[in-house]
């Protein structure tokens, strides 16, 4: 061991110390949520769409909520959505939610070989999604599955295949499970780099507008990954080019085992940085589908109306492990989601749907029933086509496609290699 | 084989309009223009490259000529200009982006590699990046460590990239059209000392312009050089050279000055590249010198050395020899020492012809 240097500090000054960020939950010990800074449900004001970004800070510190503790929807950022519509928000949340409980099941049972759940966070991209329009284009991370999940065009069957790496994987076995690309429904093939959508939704934005098209992008980050320089160079170009963009901050608190305050967040808030850009911002509670709808929706009129882009911080909570390599009872309180307090999605929606008369009990737990059976259904028709622990994957020799449009003549012959076996 | 000869030899350049004399800066202008005139998904940006053309004036009036929206200046943010570059390929469009030394590339290196190479193969042909990033390299200028390197090893080792690198007006602009009309990321390098005239290394001897160079005819409309197409630049018996860029004028003053009947591999596409040329090449001349500016270890000469090792290993008479830029950082007022000029290749050549 080094012996540590003494202070160097003159007669009368203080030594330096360097600041390292702490949660004040971990394991063993209550986490103290007053950090997170909330609003009552309806007291967070909405502004035209037009507003001058300068004028956000205040919305980038508070928290635009609509649901109330009691179910009611208040306040100006009521998107008034008809029941029909409130209820199919439930039922994509509750087929998000199922359809990430069977497919942990399915890693334990290694038919995949890794799997990241969205639980807790199934607002934020089922919201989103029901806001934007088709064409609209989305560059997720891996934790919005619930933007395919909300879209009734998008079977589950094929997106498990994917998961399990099977014959039928629309990619092929080349992608980690969950790394999705579905052009057709807005949705762009998943990096595992983190952060570098960010910037490239804003190119694809630009490239709309260069168009002189009428479609917007979407871009989707989380917390931790803001730190990241592509974050900062994203708000960089939607400023400067006034690109028609949605950028998300997904806060869900955790980085693997980082608290959000290690990425920036400690005493200031993350939509804080857009307005630092140029870019009007919103801070908005992510566990809340009225007000995930409603921001999204007014971010989506600003970018199709050549207002420029949004910066959403989504306030969430990370309530499931970083994936299946992860233990989160190893660096946070194991009831910390219990003591979060923004809540379950679906419950508060559940509450809402009640409180206005529209839902029950009953019809929730028959819905919920239905969901799960389809997605029962649907996972024992994707392992027709097999799972990675049966060996049903696909050609190797396609690992040599896609490279180039073409095959040159040095993969022809590394092909050759592999199939001959020399 | 004269220069003309190997102008006219080149299938692909049959000119579709006149021909004009143009140095390499105004060649790829030409190509700018051309393809935006061509193709209204092509867009061009950078630093500077907007209302001021470009700090070498590459873009020079192309602004003026088709409106702020198809080109114009981006923030001094390489990884933001490649990943909007990504973004508006995922999009559509063509987007030729400027890096404006290939020193400054490195900020944007998650973009090119993990993003823009693997696009396509990930997505399983759901998404493309037909990006062409341009970037002046090489040394000559006295620019020091920050403006004069060969990154091109850094990206010939990257799959799912072409890497090209002309060394003339002609091949400058058909190249750049290839590059362009490609569906894949290309990696264009521009030597910038041969931007103004063929540079042979002599650095104390007045510059010769292009308008006396053969390959600085080049046809006004469109055409291209094909991709992963090898030009023989000069015919010989006695040993073969392969170079790329500023080296291949380098080399061809070597070959004149020590008299040895070089036969000098133009490679232009560096990756993927023209294997049968290079074969050929070598089992006719049984000798081989591989010369680059970049430096040696693990350099594309390591590369090519290792492939004609499995190809031509038994028809060589003599070690092949590589003349490469030293493992030093580009230094500024020792430029010529560091660069392999004439001098040194021809000492390579000498060596190679021993046995």
């Amino acid at each position: 061991m080094t012996e540590q240097r003494r202070s160097a500090a003159p007669a009368g000054r203080e030594p330096l110390h360097l600041h390292v960020p702490e949660p004040s939950g971990r394991p063993g010990h209550h986490t103290d949520f007053s950090y997170l800074q909330t609003s009552p449900a309806g007291a967070v004001p909405r502004p035209p769409i037009d507003v001058s970004p300068a004028d956000t800070g205040d919305l980038a510190r508070a928290l635009v909520r609509v649901l109330a503790d009691d179910g009611r929807a208040l306040g100006p950022w009521n998107p008034q959505l008809e029941p029909g519509r409130l209820r199919q928000g439930l039922a994509a949340m509750l087929k998000t939610r199922a359809f990430d409980a069977r497919m942990l099941v399915a890693q334990r049972q290694k038919k995949t070989s890794f799997y990241m759940q969205s639980l807790g966070e199934e607002a934020i991209g089922t919201g989103q999604a029901f806001a934007l329009e088709p064409g609209d284009m989305c560059f997720p991370t891996y934790r919005q599955q619930s933007l395919l999940l909300a879209r009734d065009d998008i079977s589950m069957v094929e997106m498990m295949c994917q998961l399990f790496s099977n014959q039928r994987d629309p990619m092929k076995g080349r992608q980690l499970p969950v790394m999705y690309s579905y052009k057709r429904a807005g949705f762009f093939t998943i990096s595992g780099n983190l952060a570098t959508q960010f910037i490239q939704a804003v190119g694809w934005a630009m490239a709309s507008a260069i168009k002189r098209d009428t479609r917007i992008a979407s871009g989707w980050i989380g917390d931790g990954a803001t730190a990241e320089a592509d974050f900062h160079t994203a708000l960089t170009f939607a400023h400067v080019y006034r690109a028609p963009v949605i950028l998300n901050v997904v806060n869900n608190q955790w980085a693997i085992s980082t608290f959000q305050a290690i990425a920036g967040g400690e005493a200031t808030t993350f939509a804080g940085r857009g307005v630092g850009s140029g870019i009007a911002s919103l801070r908005v509670d992510g566990n809340d589908f009225l007000a995930v709808y409603a921001a999204s929706h007014w971010a989506a009129e600003r970018a199709r109306s050549n207002l420029g882009p949004t910066l959403i911080e989504w306030v969430t909570y990370r309530a499931g492990a970083h994936s299946t390599s992860d233990d989160p009872s190893k660096y946070r309180p194991k009831d910390d989601w219990a003591n979060f307090p923004l809540g379950d999605p679906i419950a508060r929606l559940e509450a809402h749907l009640i409180a206005i008369g529209e839902w029950s009990e009953a019809r929730h737990d028959a819905l919920r029933k239905e969901i799960e059976a389809q997605v029962a259904a649907a996972q024992k028709e994707a392992e027709t086509f097999g799972t990675l622990v049966d060996g049903h994957i696909p050609d190797p020799a396609s690992m040599f496609e896609d490279v180039y449009e073409t095959m040159p003549a040095h993969l022809v012959a590394q092909r050759a290699q592999l199939l001959s076996g020399r | 084989m004269t220069m003309s000869e190997a102008l006219t030899g080149d299938a692909a350049a049959v000119p579709s309009a006149g021909t004009s004399t143009m140095t390499m800066i105004q060649a790829l202008r030409s190509a700018l223009d051309v393809m935006l005139a061509r193709d209204p998904d092509v867009v061009v940006f950078g630093e500077d490259v907007g209302y001021f053309g470009g700090v070498f004036r590459v873009t020079d009036g192309l602004q003026a000529k088709y409106g702020t929206s198809r080109v114009f200046d981006a923030p001094i943010n390489e990884g933001g200009i490649v990943g909007v570059a990504v973004g508006m390929g995922a999009y559509g469009l063509r987007p030729v982006a400027e890096i404006q030394f290939a020193d400054y590339f490195y900020p944007a290196s998650d973009q090119i590699v993990s993003e823009a190479a693997r696009l396509r193969y990930r997505s399983v042909g759901d998404f493309t990046a037909p990006v062409t990033l341009r970037m002046p390299c090489g040394g000559g200028i006295y620019g020091g460590q920050t403006h004069s390197q060969s990154p091109e090893a850094l990206f010939t080792h990257v799959c799912g990239l072409r890497t090209v690198m002309p060394c003339n007006p002609y091949d400058a602009k058909g190249l750049l059209i290839a590059s362009i009309e490609c569906n894949d990321p290309v990696i264009f390098l521009e030597p910038k000392r041969l931007y103004n005239g063929p540079f042979d290394g002599h650095h104390d001897r007045p510059v010769v312009p292009w308008s006396q160079h053969p390959l600085a005819a080049v046809p006004d409309g469109h055409y291209v050089v094909p991709l992963e197409s090898a030009r023989v630049f000069r015919e010989g018996r006695d040993v073969t050279i392969l170079t790329y860029g500023t080296m291949v004028f380098v080399s061809e003053a070597a070959a004149s000055e020590t008299g040895i009947d070089a036969e000098i591999i133009d490679l232009r596409s560096l990756w993927p590249l023209d294997l049968d040329a290079i074969v050929r090449s070598v089992k006719k001349t049984r000798r081989c010198v591989v010369v680059h500016e970049a430096t040696r270890t693990s350099g594309f000469g390591a590369e090519l050395t290792a492939l004609i090792q499995e190809h031509c290993f038994y028809h060589l008479e003599a070690p092949i020899e590589r003349v490469t830029g030293w493992d030093t950082p580009y230094p500024h007022a020792q430029e010529w020492d560091y660069f392999p000029g004439p001098a040194r290749v021809g000492r390579a050549l000498r060596r190679a012809m021993e046995d």
